[in-house]
């Protein structure tokens, strides 16, 4: 029988959670890496017992774990992530030049063909990639150096390369995404990038319509359709038709177009998630509801989840990799929350459970389905 | 010494001596016993120093016979009880955060 396996980040430590297939019992293992910050957790598709884990301090900085035996034992691998060249400066907050800086990494992207293998999102934004196993890494230098870099400024949680999209019909291709720069895509591999911000539309920034500069908050695509893109924008939904070329709104009747997380069902590409916050100002769900937005048209048309959700005096927010879908027939969907509960739907969203309540506050929510 | 997240990162094993004995050959400097220190644990490299800069890490401080090593120059010979291991050298992470 199938299992799943839903690695969870949180800001105190990692936690693994475990189930078969039909998701209603569930094994919780950890905190490994106690006490410190677990922005990401990732396993390999080609290896699904590798998985890398990114784990951060603000005393003791970056460390990046790896474990092959499914998160049973770990060991740190490389954590030195030195930008090519001189880095050179971005816009600090208040338009000055301010010198880039190695921060943490946000994002572990595992390759869809090696599972040595591995990509890093960065703060300062930057793209790193090991061939190694997380032995030693290099930057793509491309993205940074595209020319736009000293016009990139930090969102409110830093200036971090938070995304990391690979094509699984073209290794050649490649999307990220930075707040608070916007998306970029790469056709050759990592070392050209070419911003794909047309049609975003950001009121809070002096030119609305910039090449660069928008608060993309997370990027999602169905493996079927490599050229559909949807965005969660600080605020809007947002679509893309032609791999990025191109955006639309597909915002539509949602109570509120802020948030972060957005996801994509694992057999339709057409059904979207999204958790919509209240406001920049007020990160949490509205009216004190937690509730998950479907859409099965590919986005404007929502539906709201709430069947299992707290319904009232409920604060929480759910950060941008804190969102995961498994792959089994009836497709399951996960969320962490900024409260520490790590909730599941093994039915596309209709009807939701809490896998557990009292975890430190989620960062990020991956799944991985097991043969 | 090391704090508890080093201790654990290094594989030390929770509850044991926070003391870790080095030897390092002269001069004794914050620098030659922290190289020393992570070639024997390189998981430990980028924790206290910063790659690239080699300097302190801000949220950490360094002690010797009581007193504050921190901002002394990393080839600053450190006292001779801490180079003749009478006395510890002290690393400790700032109570700070939540």
């Amino acid at each position: 029988m199938s299992k799943v396996r839903v690695l969870v980040g949180t800001k105190k430590g990692a936690f693994i959670l475990s189930a078969d297939g039909k998701r209603d019992k569930w094994e919780v293992s950890g905190p490994f890496f106690a006490g410190w910050e677990i922005y990401h957790v990732k396993g390999s598709a080609v290896d699904p017992n590798r998985l890398y884990a990114s784990q951060s301090s603000g005393w003791f900085g970056q460390m990046i774990q790896r474990s092959d035996d499914g998160g049973t034992t770990w060991a740190p691998v490389g954590n030195k992530f030195a930008y090519e060249g001189v880095p050179g400066t971005h816009q600090w907050y208040d338009g000055t030049a301010h010198p880039w800086e190695f921060k943490r990494v946000w994002h572990l992207e595992p390759g869809l063909s090696d599972a040595d293998t591995v990509y890093a999102g960065v703060e300062d934004a930057a793209l790193f990639k090991s061939a190694d196993a997380g032995a030693t890494w290099e930057e793509l230098a491309g993205l940074r150096g595209h020319g736009s870099g000293p016009h990139w400024q930090p969102g409110a949680g830093g200036m971090c390369l938070h995304t990391i999209i690979l094509d699984p019909s073209n290794a050649e291709r490649m999307y990220i995404a930075i707040s608070a720069a916007g998306a970029f895509r790469t056709d050759d591999g990592g070392k050209a990038w070419k911003p794909i911000n047309k049609g975003l539309v950001s009121n809070t920034i002096p030119d609305p319509t910039a090449e660069v500069g928008h608060c993309v908050h997370h990027v999602a695509m169905h493996k079927a359709r490599p050229d559909v893109l949807y965005m969660q924008k600080h605020w809007d939904i947002m679509r893309s038709d032609n791999a990025g070329d191109n955006w639309h709104e597909v915002s539509g009747n949602l109570p509120t177009d802020f948030g972060f997380v957005i996801d994509v069902h694992a057999h339709e590409p057409e059904t979207l998630y999204v958790v919509p916050i209240k406001s920049d100002s007020e990160h949490f769900v509205p009216d004190g509801k937690l509730r998950v937005y479907r859409s099965r048209t590919g986005g404007n048309e929502w539906e709201a989840l709430t069947k299992g959700l707290p319904q009232k005096d409920c604060y929480v927010n759910v950060l941008r990799d804190a969102m995961a879908v498994d792959s089994l027939d009836e497709c399951g969907v996960y969320f962490g929350t900024s409260g520490g509960q790590v909730y599941a739907s093994a039915d596309a969203g209709d009807n939701w459970t809490p896998i557990v309540r009292d975890l430190p506050a989620v960062l990020s929510v991956e799944v991985q389905t097991l043969a | 010494m090391l704090p508890q997240h080093l201790r654990t990162l290094a594989g030390l094993g929770a509850g044991v001596s926070a003391e870790v004995t080095l030897e390092v050959g002269a001069p004794v400097t914050m620098r030659t016993v922290l190289d020393a220190l992570e070639a024997r644990f390189p998981m430990l490299r980028g924790t206290i120093r910063e790659y690239g800069t080699g300097q302190r890490r801000a949220f950490l401080r360094f002690f010797a016979c009581e007193e504050d090593w921190s901002h002394e120059g990393m080839d600053k010979e450190l006292p001779g009880a801490v180079a003749e291991g009478r006395e510890p050298l002290l690393i400790i992470g700032a109570i700070a955060g939540g």
